[in-house]
């Protein structure tokens, strides 16, 4: 197949300016990058660069501007909003084949990395100098740099640590007319706007990143985990609530109920203690002392609020085996159900009791099993919710629910999502959680970076014409979890 | 009385306005009113009486920081946020808070102390408001730890150029939905939009604190207690350096925060890395502020802290000045303060040589804060990267120049 207008041209054009064998044209081969981690929005990109520099990305980017043609940058493609679905007439640019770690600078606490270098590889460089880098999406195996700038991704333990954005200390960028810009590096507060600020989480709308430098942090004297068993859900959240109003700050709270314990049962044999209908995994950091300390009182609120059983990790191993059952709850609810959505929302920590008993009326109500697992310390709630698309009307019952769960994380004053993004996917609840004045201003920034909407158009900002998409709908387990290469939170 | 007070008090009946007094001068610049909002909508309501009149309109907290980078080139109409200084939510369960802009910082942790909770946001500038130090994006010494002002901040509301009001970010910490304007807004001096709302994520406050300082003669012998603090696992919440003289001795204090058992402990490791340091439970002498009356503020990358601290001192020798060096060594921003007699020209030459000894070490120098008669004579912000970028952002937020013109880098 011969690629069309305004492709075909451009195509010529950039013969001469990058590698052939990184010019991808066959349909085939094309097909494998139609879609993120979220398979229901497919568009087959006419044309892909495999960027190997800055001045590849540079020179596509240029002759994009200079024909008018939409791009569309792709890290790893494990995101979950369909923010890297390629625009149908324009060019897609993988950076996952920039993936050297530039610079590990551990004097500096800092790592200066390409942008397809890999989350779980930043902190695998940094560990021999007692590093580490710690946003740490459960995607960290695949994910990309790149990919964690452009959503501001977050992972278990941000609660205490902090998102993507609050370690990114310098980009650089190609702006959508091709300019390459250097915003920040490894010292602080570079003068002028907080164009960094505004770039990380911006999901590759205003420019693609070709180099981030980002902080370390020291590893800690060490961690400790404990996994507590409760009767149900509500005394789980009363012992969240009493850990954090006695000041606690662990690094991970993470609750399962009932449900999803069943699903990662089923799926791991994570052995969970018998008979709970929610658990809770909580993980301190820090000096030995105070961790020990900080670790007694955890237990301590547990106990009071009703745990019938507290396990503590004694070494890594125990520590993973409490893990094993969380982190795989995702995939396995693919046990429970040939068919699942998976919600991102975020309410409120003191709403989060009320949320799930509003959840819970609306699962009666529809006959829509949903199992819940969330980040407790965040509100940040992951509910799956289950469904078999054989059966009539259960797909848009599910869909239903799921639109309904977003509309109770912003009825108690949340967000429609803590670290998936908003994509293609949620547009729609865009324009629920923002009023048009709101949209409008951050029009104004994108206008400022790409004033021809030519860099990821159609994300993000929902525009009129955009409206009615459905819901994040899976089949089975996503491919990267099926590989093995990735856990699903 | 004026025709702009007479639109202001016909367009927006709520607040009051009154002409501006002679004290009020901005720089150089004499405000013809002074506005006094009480409400998101107030503001909106002046701004929109400002944006028909083509007026240019100026920001004032509670006024500690008027004086800070450069000063607007007009400044027609002065919004008081004094009056908008109530701490509307504080869900303690939630660790969040929000407030209006006038809200004093100080006023704010009072409250969230009762509830043993805190914006970790040091006072450093007495007498700060919330929209103050949002607005120059000023932090001190707990940054290394807590994070700066930018990091705190998750949600905000603006007024725009064109008086219409816009939110960003929300009341939960975790939020990746739409732009995070609310970053772009902090440091951003009032040239994009006026914050009326600021919604920032707390900490729990420290049952006990302990203060750690050391004395050392020179660059040298602080460079690897330093290195070594950096690399320290005991969760150190700020890590800063004091320098009274150019040619005197450098002091390190370490600040450790927690429970008191267990911060004994941690003390004591410290303490060794520090070669024996007295202890405390307050502050050393001047911890946090800003010295001055010049202040100049320097950023280095971390490891070359000690080589920024050799460097002012020999400017000081080599341009007859004798500044005081203070500041974050845990994040690599410091300042210099220059006292009496201000000499313009020695300043200027010294900045001048100290921006490109910054650039060498990654960072950069620019004028926080001077008299106006010094200040026209230098050049607060130096080069820029990505100034044409920031100027497109300005061109879009507020294209006819109406707030705050010439406040902010390279004339914007
Ligand atoms: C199994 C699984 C588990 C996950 N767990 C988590 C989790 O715990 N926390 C979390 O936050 N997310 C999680 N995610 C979502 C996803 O992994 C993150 O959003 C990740 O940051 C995406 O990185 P990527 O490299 O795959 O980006 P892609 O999916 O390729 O792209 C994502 C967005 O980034 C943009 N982009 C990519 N590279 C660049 C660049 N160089 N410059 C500019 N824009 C760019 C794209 O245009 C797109 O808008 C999970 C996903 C999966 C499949």
């Amino acid at each position: 197949m011969t690629p069309q207008e305004p492709i075909a041209p451009l195509l010529a054009r950039l013969r001469s300016r990058v590698g052939s064998d990184q010019l991808v044209t066959d349909p085939i081969e094309l097909a494998t990058y139609e879609c993120d981690g979220l398979a229901q929005y497919r568009v087959v990109p006419p044309l892909a660069v495999l960027a190997r520099s800055r001045e590849d990305v540079r020179a596509v980017v240029a002759e994009c501007a200079a024909a008018g043609v939409p791009f569309v940058a792709r890290g790893a493609g494990t995101g979950l909003s369909g923010g890297s679905v390629p625009a149908a007439a324009g060019v897609l640019v993988v950076l996952a084949t920039m993936r050297d770690v530039l610079e590990l600078d551990a004097a500096n606490q800092r790592a200066v990395l390409q942008p397809g270098v890999t989350n779980l590889d930043v902190t695998r460089a940094a560990a021999p100098h007692g590093y580490y880098y710690a946003p740490d999406p459960s995607s960290q195996q695949v994910c990309s740099i790149g990919g964690n700038v452009a959503e501001n991704s977050g992972g278990a333990h941000c609660f205490k640590h902090g998102f993507t954005t609050n370690h990114v200390t310098g980009l650089e960028v190609v702006t959508p007319d091709g300019e390459v810009v250097e915003i920040g590096g490894k010292a602080a507060d570079p003068p002028g706007y907080d164009l960094l600020g505004a770039l990380v989480g911006s999901e590759g709308t205003l420019g693609i990143v070709t180099k981030a430098t980002v902080r370390l942090v020291r590893a800690p004297e060490v961690v400790q985990t404990i996994l507590a068993a409760f009767g149900d859900i509500e005394t789980a959240g009363a012992a969240v609530s009493q850990i954090i109003a006695a000041g606690l700050v662990p690094a991970a709270i993470e609750m399962m109920d009932a449900l999803a314990i069943t699903a990662a049962e089923l799926a791991v044999g994570c052995n969970y203690p018998e008979g709970a209908g929610a658990v809770l995994i909580v993980e301190l950091d820090g000096p030995i002392a105070e961790v020990a300390e900080g670790l007694a009182e955890v237990e301590r609120h547990c106990s009071e609020s009703g745990a019938f059983e507290i396990r503590r990790a004694l070494d890594d191993s125990e520590r993973a085996r409490i893990w094993v059952g969380r982190k795989s709850a995702f995939a396995a609810v693919g046990r429970l159900s040939p068919d699942y959505i998976v919600q991102d929302g975020v309410v409120p920590r003191t709403a989060l009791g009320e949320v799930l008993g509003d959840i819970t009326t609306l699962s009666a109500e529809t006959g829509i099993r949903v199992a819940n697992v969330f980040h407790a310390g965040d509100g940040n709630l992951h509910p799956l919710v289950l469904f078999d698309a054989k059966v009539d009307g259960q797909l848009e019952r599910a869909e239903e629910v799921s639109a309904r769960i977003l509309d109770l994380c912003l009825a108690h004053g949340g967000s429609i999502t803590g670290e998936h993004g908003v994509g293609i996917d949620k547009l729609d609840a865009m324009s629920k959680m923002f009023s048009d004045d709101d949209v409008e201003t951050m029009l104004d920034l994108r206008r400022a970076f790409d004033p021809e909407g030519l860099c990821n158009p159609g994300k993000l900002l929902p525009a009129p014409r955009l409206c009615g998409e459905s819901p994040g709908r899976r089949k089975g387990a996503h491919p990267l979890v099926e590989s093995g290469l990735a856990e699903l939170f | 009385m004026s025709e702009l007070l007479d639109d202001l008090r016909r367009g927006c009946p709520a607040a009051a306005a009154r002409e501006a007094r002679d004290s009020e001068v901005l720089g150089d610049v004499m405000p013809e009113v002074v506005a006094f909002p009480r409400s998101t909508s107030d503001v909106a309501a002046v701004v929109r009486v400002a944006a028909h009149g083509r007026r240019t309109v100026a920001v004032r907290g509670s006024g500690t920081k008027l004086d800070f980078a450069s000063q607007p080139t007009s400044a027609q109409v002065l919004v008081d946020l004094s009056l908008m200084c109530r701490l509307l939510e504080h869900e303690s369960g939630d660790l969040v808070a929000r407030a209006e802009a006038g809200a004093r910082l100080a006023e704010v942790n009072g409250v969230l102390g009762l509830a043993r909770q805190q914006l970790p946001i040091d006072e450093v500038v007495p007498g700060s408001s919330i929209g103050g130090v949002v607005a120059t994006g000023l932090s001190g010494p707990s940054r290394y730890l807590q994070g700066a002002v930018r990091d705190l901040l998750i949600g905000v509301t603006v007024v725009r150029a064109d008086g219409v009001v816009a939110h960003a970010g929300s009341k939960v910490a975790k939020n990746v939905a739409g732009y995070d304007l609310a970053k772009l807004f902090t440091g951003s001096y009032g040239t994009l939009g006026i914050v009326t709302e600021a919604t920032f994520r707390l900490r729990p406050c420290p049952p006990c604190r302990c203060f750690l300082t050391a004395s050392f003669p020179d660059e040298a012998a602080m460079a690897p207690v330093l290195a070594e603090l950096l690399h320290s696992q005991q969760a150190l919440t700020a890590i800063e350096v004091d320098r009274r003289t150019p040619l005197g001795p450098i002091s390190i204090s370490a600040l450790l925060e927690g429970q008191a058992g267990p911060l004994e402990r941690r003390a004591e490791v410290t303490a060794k890395v520090l070669g024996g340091a007295s202890a405390c439970d307050g502050p050393p002498e001047g911890w946090g502020s800003l010295p001055g009356p010049v202040t100049l503020k320097m950023t280095a990358e971390l490891s070359f802290v000690p080589a920024l601290l050799g460097l002012v001192r020999e400017l000081s020798t080599e341009h007859g000045l004798s500044p005081v060096l203070r500041g974050s060594a845990g994040t690599g921003v410091l300042f210099a303060g220059l006292g009496e007699p201000l000499d313009p020209t020695a300043i200027g030459a010294f900045l001048a040589d100290l921006r490109a000894g910054c650039h060498l070490f990654g960072g950069s120098a620019i004028v926080l804060r001077a008299p106006v008669a010094i200040k026209g004579a230098l050049d607060v912000w130096g080069p820029v990267p990505a100034l044409d970028l920031m100027r497109r952002v300005k061109q879009q937020f507020d294209p006819e120049r109406r707030l705050a013109p010439g406040r902010f880098a390279g004339g914007i």
